[in-house]
């Protein structure tokens, strides 16, 4: 039981977080705009834990200019996609094994 | 257990967020509803004409046919301006319910999704009736209508994928029994829909 516990991804612990991911493995790219409306928090809060899941190279920051205004948009990697998957095994086994 | 209870609320956040991110999900039902009236409603107009037309006149004009083409375009056109209209009133009234937005990047997806299918539809009966086979526009109709159903069923509501499939059998057998053009017609657009809606409509909307 321990060790699928260890599996699960400390990464994705937060709910944020963790709801940025499932937007993203489900899009091609989303801008920061409409995560911050799905997941429904402020600007700081949404930079901050977009900042960590970029750090551990779980997601990718595109920038561009569309005209004259910058556009943000994001992307899940494949380092990310794994992780993600993983959790979710996890997730799932720890349910199955208590029912 | 209350672990447990833990793992289980972050499985439904994330199945939620993944719907809600990919699927436009406010799609109104009774909007189907309606949508399947005006078309009966149009079936029955168009009834009138032809059924009128190969009773009285057993051969017609070439005046007569274009007339005839023309007045069905209209009935046509009629229902599908209205469809949308309450569709788009209905479904805005159904997101707002919801506190989402009704014009997001799921919106759009939808719409591409339905549009390009659909369109080649369209333009491709434009090419049957400018080329005389009036009777395979019907069938061709319900063909393309299906299959733009199917198409877009990926980004919304999954049973929009039956009704597609539903529509696509329908348009292939009035494409042998073309004597029973409108009676396939007014099954497709008008039972079909009427149908599908009240399931939609008591499945999702009704709380």
């Amino acid at each position: 039981m321990k060790n699928y516990i260890q599996q699960l991804n400390k990464a994705f612990e937060n709910r944020i977080r963790l709801g940025i991911m499932s937007i993203l493995m489900v899009n091609d790219r989303v801008e920061f705009s409409a995560l911050k409306e799905m997941l429904d928090i402020t600007d700081g809060n949404l930079a901050s834990h977009i900042s960590a899941l970029e750090k551990l190279e779980y997601i990718e920051v595109q920038k561009q200019f569309i005209g004259k205004k910058p556009n943000t948009t994001y992307l899940v990697t494949r380092v990310g996609k794994k992780a993600f998957n993983e959790h979710l095994d996890a997730l799932e086994k720890l349910l199955k094994q208590r029912d | 257990m209350e672990e447990q209870k833990e793992h289980l609320q972050a499985l439904s956040d994330i199945r939620s967020m993944m719907e809600r991110s990919s699927r436009f999900i406010s799609l109104s039902g009774l909007s189907g509803v309606f949508a399947g009236i005006f078309a009966l409603i149009g079936a029955y107009l168009a009834y009138v004409r032809i059924g009128s037309y190969s009773d009285r006149y057993a051969i017609m004009t070439r005046l007569d046919v274009t007339e005839t083409i023309i007045y069905l375009f209209l009935v046509a056109a009629g229902v599908l301006v209205a469809s949308l209209i309450v569709g788009v009133l209905l479904t805005m009234r159904n997101s707002k319910k919801r506190g989402i937005k009704t014009w997001d990047n799921t919106a759009k997806r939808l719409l591409i999704n339905l549009i390009i299918p659909l369109g080649t539809g369209g333009l491709f009966c434009l090419m049957l009736i400018y080329h005389g086979y009036i009777e395979m526009v019907g069938p061709a109709t319900l063909i393309f209508y299906g299959l733009a159903l199917l198409n877009a069923s990926k980004y919304t509501l999954n049973d929009i994928r039956y009704l597609g499939i539903c529509e696509i059998v329908l348009g292939l057998l009035s494409s042998f029994y073309t004597g029973y053009g409108l009676l396939f017609w007014a099954s497709g657009f008008g039972i079909l829909h009427i149908v599908y809606g009240s399931v939609m409509y008591f499945k999702y909307e009704r709380d």
